[in-house]
């Protein structure tokens, strides 16, 4: 396989692994909860960096999804106190977890093989170097196993747990007065984020990755009033999304986790102005409608 | 070590990053204090990572390292990023949240397209452009703090002047408008100070961190007292001080960065607030329903030995 192709394909697959549980956390609100998350699995990473010592080790997963729980714990905590804002309380977890990584890379940074530029905005060009080799045989680049290891898990979830977390996603109380606990698939999700956070923080970055989740889903939320009809058009857009941005940035010479943030937010915006039906344009278009009614009836009653 | 500190406390260059510093603490405290009890501030998060295309493109067309046009940039793209969040939320279903997130991570993913692609064309006054994405305050000039403090004066006296319709506008939006005040004009002033004392704040605490600061200082403040102007003031002294404090760490250590260090004093001071504030507190609760509980118990035995 070509180099470029590679890229595309590990694109294409981080992409719609980001998109998927994206789609639930744009109808439940969490985006922001999710930006969290993929700042502190850095903090899950360095420290289980520091006890096993190896970056390939799959301790650093376990490691970084559980710190990653542990946000999403502490934030919830602090909600429920009602001493804070729900927004201020994802404002004051994340910078604290996320500064505590950055010292520790820096106060260690001799001795550690871990960069902070790398991880806050990873490669995507360096993924296919990193190759996977089981006895003697090449079966391509690493973090393409990964991802879609990590995208079969997602899409597992999400097909054997679709009505769960559909009712727990559209109406919480109903779901918990039927006997399913919100607490527990909403923590499941959760974790599926945090996972793959941390599986794509080498190849996306840790501050894309939320880009990645939202974008196509926002695109979907945007453009249909169905579940079903959502998530397809959330995968068709984290693909369009990943192609036309790899194609780009080898382009323009430059990164490409970044160029797809940028193709994610255009398409998005541009869908969000022309939607047929929740658009911007749309949206002017029946006010000035409205509006000329209205006057009418004015008249006529005058 | 005291020796240590004392002779960082009288070092030009200590004195000096620990003043710019502090004065960007007690701005963003006394700014953020708006952004937190409207319950917007995750919009700073937003649009400080949408200061770094405007920081990049300016480098681009200017070709220099000149803080006021790369500040310049940061207004502008900060203003387009507000601009578009408001649209997004106002006129279409989207909610807040996903439109902060969306515009975020696609602004930060431009400014790492145009910050790469200048890369990829050396020039030699590049260097140092990364250091907008974790702040390097121990890069600030002399020039840097006046800078500094003469646009925290301005906003400062903005502050001030405007004080009763900041006040209003924050509290209850719909009846600053029944007044009279144009909330478009003081929506716009609002958004434009929190920009500025983003961007301030960005070469030396960095694009990722500065919204803690925006939020941490007046969430603390919030905690001990009711009053505007009291948790105002607390914040500014709470913001000043993590500062300093983090400065002042940061320079007894080798490798210490000042911007993680500075948030991780600011974040000390908020959960301190949080367990321990009198009355609302953590600590309070856990021993008022203590007290409460006794009471109960106490009341419970004497209507069974009534009983008997």
């Amino acid at each position: 396989m070509s180099m470029i192709n590679e890229i595309t394909l590990i694109a294409v697959v981080v992409a719609i692994a980001c998109a998927l549980p994206g789609v639930f956390l744009v109808l439940r609100g969490a985006t922001m909860v999710s930006d969290a998350i993929t700042h502190t699995v850095l903090l899950g990473i360095v420290l289980a960096f520091f006890i096993t010592q190896d970056l390939n080790s799959p301790l650093l997963m376990i490691g970084a999804t559980l710190v990653g729980l542990a946000t999403v714990w502490l934030i919830e905590t602090i909600q429920r106190s009602n001493l804070v804002s729900n927004d201020a309380a994802i404002g004051i977890v994340f910078p604290l977890f996320f500064s505590i990584a950055i010292i520790l890379i820096t106060f260690y940074a001799g001795d550690v093989h871990l960069d902070e530029d790398a991880v806050l905005m990873g490669e995507l060009a360096f993924a296919p170097f990193r190759r996977l080799d089981l006895w003697g045989y090449d079966l391509g680049p690493q973090s393409l196993w990964v991802m879609f290891i990590i995208l079969i898990i997602n899409s597992v979830f999400i097909f054997f747990f679709y009505k769960e977390l559909k009712v727990t996603t559209f109406d919480p109380a109903f779901a918990a007065a039927i006997g399913f606990s919100p607490v527990v698939i909403h923590y499941a999700l959760m974790t599926l984020v945090s996972l793959t956070a941390v599986g794509a923080y080498d190849s996306v970055g840790s501050i894309l990755i939320v880009g990645f989740m939202v974008g196509p889903a926002l695109s979907g939320y945007i453009l249909t009033h169905s579940l079903n009809k959502m998530i397809g058009i959330t995968v068709i857009m984290a693909i369009i999304n990943s192609v036309s941005g790899v194609r780009l940035a080898f382009f323009f010479d430059t990164t490409i986790a970044g160029m797809i943030a940028v193709v994610t937010g255009s398409t998005t915006l541009l869908i969000l102005i022309f939607s047929p039906k929740k658009g911007l344009f749309q949206h002017q278009i029946s006010q000035n409608r409205a509006r000329r009614n209205l006057n009418k009836e004015i008249e006529k009653m005058a | 070590m005291l020796t240590q500190v004392l002779s960082v406390f009288t070092d030009y260059t200590f004195q000096l990053v620990a003043l710019g510093t502090g004065i960007i603490g007690l701005l963003s405290g006394v700014i953020g204090t708006y952004a937190t009890l409207r319950k917007e501030s995750l919009l700073g998060d937003a649009l400080s990572h949408a200061a770094l295309p405007g920081i990049a493109l300016a480098f681009v067309i200017i070709q220099r390292k000149e803080l006021m046009f790369l500040m310049l940039g940061a207004v502008v793209s900060g203003i387009i990023a507000t601009a578009i969040i408001q649209v997004m939320t106002r006129n279409t279903v989207v909610k807040l949240d996903s439109a902060l997130s969306l515009v975020l991570s696609s602004f930060f993913g431009l400014g790492l397209v145009v910050l790469t692609a200048i890369q990829n064309n050396p020039n030699a006054q590049q260097a140092g452009l990364n250091s907008f994405i974790f702040g390097q305050a121990s890069a600030m000039l002399r020039r840097d703090v006046q800078l500094i403090s003469s646009v925290g004066l301005v906003l400062l006296l903005l502050v001030v002047v405007f004080w009763k319709e900041f006040k209003c506008y924050t509290f209850d939006p719909m009846f600053s408008r029944s007044l009279g005040f144009s909330s478009k004009i003081i929506e716009f002033l609002l958004s434009m100070m929190i920009v500025l004392t983003i961007i301030i704040g960005l070469e030396s605490v960095g694009v990722i961190l500065i919204s803690a600061l925006l939020i941490g200082p007046s969430i603390a403040a919030r905690q001990w007292t009711h009053r505007l102007s009291g948790v105002m003031i607390l914040a500014g002294i709470i913001g000043f001080m993590s500062g300093v404090i983090g400065t002042l760490i940061s320079s007894l250590g080798v490798r210490i960065p000042t911007g993680p260090t500075i948030v991780v004093v600011v974040s000390v001071f908020v959960f301190v607030s949080l367990l321990f504030a009198p009355k609302q507190g953590y600590v309070a609760k856990y021993i008022l329903r203590q007290k409460k509980q006794k009471l109960f118990k106490k009341r419970l035995d004497e209507l069974e030995e009534a009983k008997q």
